[in-house]
């Protein structure tokens, strides 16, 4: 099973306080912004910042960087200082083009050279947050062997289509679907948006289901609380694991007698609900549950 | 060497974090630091060490250091006491 990424918490990448904590909540990673939680005058401290915590503070889940993109006058001064502390994950804010993402790829190959890390070991993600980034967003996710993840920046992106966001997000619905589809077609992991009031749990719940029936792999989080939501949500059942454990056995049964049709209490059983079945239980067993 | 000809400061106040002044000083007074802090009496030695080896490997033999500090770990000294060497050298 790969590397779970249900909650990817944004940490904002000047504050010493949330970043030295910034392990403890369980998020499958975390994310050190150096972009919108960071003021313009204070751009230079927070990558000192991240740097100084990244080659001090052991973190037990994956670590993201937030970049300021690289048409802006810090983006490749956060490239320059961050990378050195080797990353497991570069996310651009923004991203519209395969290109950009390809001119990071060749910064990150010249750092993992220059420091001696091995090659291909730091990945990157995209956040898509404008309608030309989500017309480009196969290409994007496609852009590079480095990339792991393509995330949507919801705020940013229906700005971008003047509107707002609606307590069911049927503003988002087609970004999402076409993220999606651009993440499985690339093989990479399709992670949705923040959520940002986090005092509404119930509209926080409705979210994340709704994602989560999308096939999103996770979901971008802003508060620690909402952490244990996500992943409560994303663990299977018992009547899931149940049923996916009766699916396969069902399925070696009829291998066993060479039976081509497979039935289970009366519906048919063929390769994708298999496939999906063996899923459930990788996943559970990922996250332990029984 | 590196002379230090402006002020710089970086940090904040608040809880974990420490905010660092670098200024000019005259040749050969050395690095003098002026430091408040809540730990000064446990921590005091080993904040000013990681300052003092920011400045040294920044090759800067005489400053004025005022650092603030309010709980800061070590990588954000550091990291604080660097971007006010940056600032003061920029």
């Amino acid at each position: 099973m790969k590397k779970l990424r249900r909650t990817m918490m944004f940490v904002p990448g000047n504050n010493p306080g949330m970043i030295q904590n910034a392990g403890i909540y369980g998020a499958d990673a975390v994310i050190f912004d150096l972009e919108d939680s960071v003021a313009v005058t204070e751009k230079d401290a927070a990558r000192r910042l991240v740097y100084n915590a990244l080659k001090t503070i052991k973190y037990p889940s994956e670590v993201a960087i937030r970049i300021n993109h690289i048409s802006t006058p810090f983006g490749y001064a956060d490239l320059e200082t961050v990378l050195a502390a080797k990353p497991d994950i570069i996310r651009l804010p923004k991203a519209e083009s395969a290109e950009e993402m390809r001119e990071i790829d060749a910064i990150i190959t010249k750092a993992e050279e220059k420091y001696g890390f091995p090659p291909g070991s730091i990945k990157m993600m995209a956040a898509i947050e404008t309608a030309k980034g989500l017309l480009n967003a196969a290409a994007i996710a496609a852009a590079s062997p480095r990339m792991t993840a393509i995330a949507i920046g919801g705020e940013d992106f229906v700005a971008d289509l003047k509107t707002a966001r609606s307590r069911d997000g049927k503003e988002l619905f087609v970004a999402r679907s076409h993220i999606l589809l651009a993440a499985r077609a690339a093989g990479i992991d399709a992670i949705d948006t923040v959520f940002a009031d986090v005092n509404d749990e119930e509209g926080f719940i409705a979210e994340t289901m709704l994602i989560k029936e999308m096939g999103f792999d996770g979901k971008s989080v802003v508060n620690p609380r909402q952490i244990r939501i996500v992943h409560k949500l994303f663990t299977p059942s018992a009547a899931e694991i149940d049923h996916a454990r009766r699916v396969l056995a069902a399925y070696q049964e009829a291998l066993a007698k060479k039976s081509g049709v497979i039935s289970l209490a009366g519906k048919m059983i063929d390769g994708p609900i298999v496939t999906r079945a063996e899923r459930t239980l990788a996943y559970a067993e990922a996250v332990g549950a029984k | 060497m590196t002379t230090i000809t402006k002020t710089g400061q970086a940090g904040t106040l608040e809880s974990s974090d420490i905010l660092i002044t670098v200024a000019p000083a005259a040749a050969g007074t050395g690095i003098q630091i002026e430091l408040t802090s809540p730990v000064k009496k446990q921590y005091g030695e080993q904040i000013e060490a990681v300052i003092r080896e920011v400045l040294a490997k920044a090759g800067v033999a005489d400053a004025t250091v005022n650092a603030n500090d309010r709980g800061a770990l070590d990588y954000a000294i550091r990291a604080r006491a660097e971007t006010a060497l940056a600032r003061a050298l920029a």
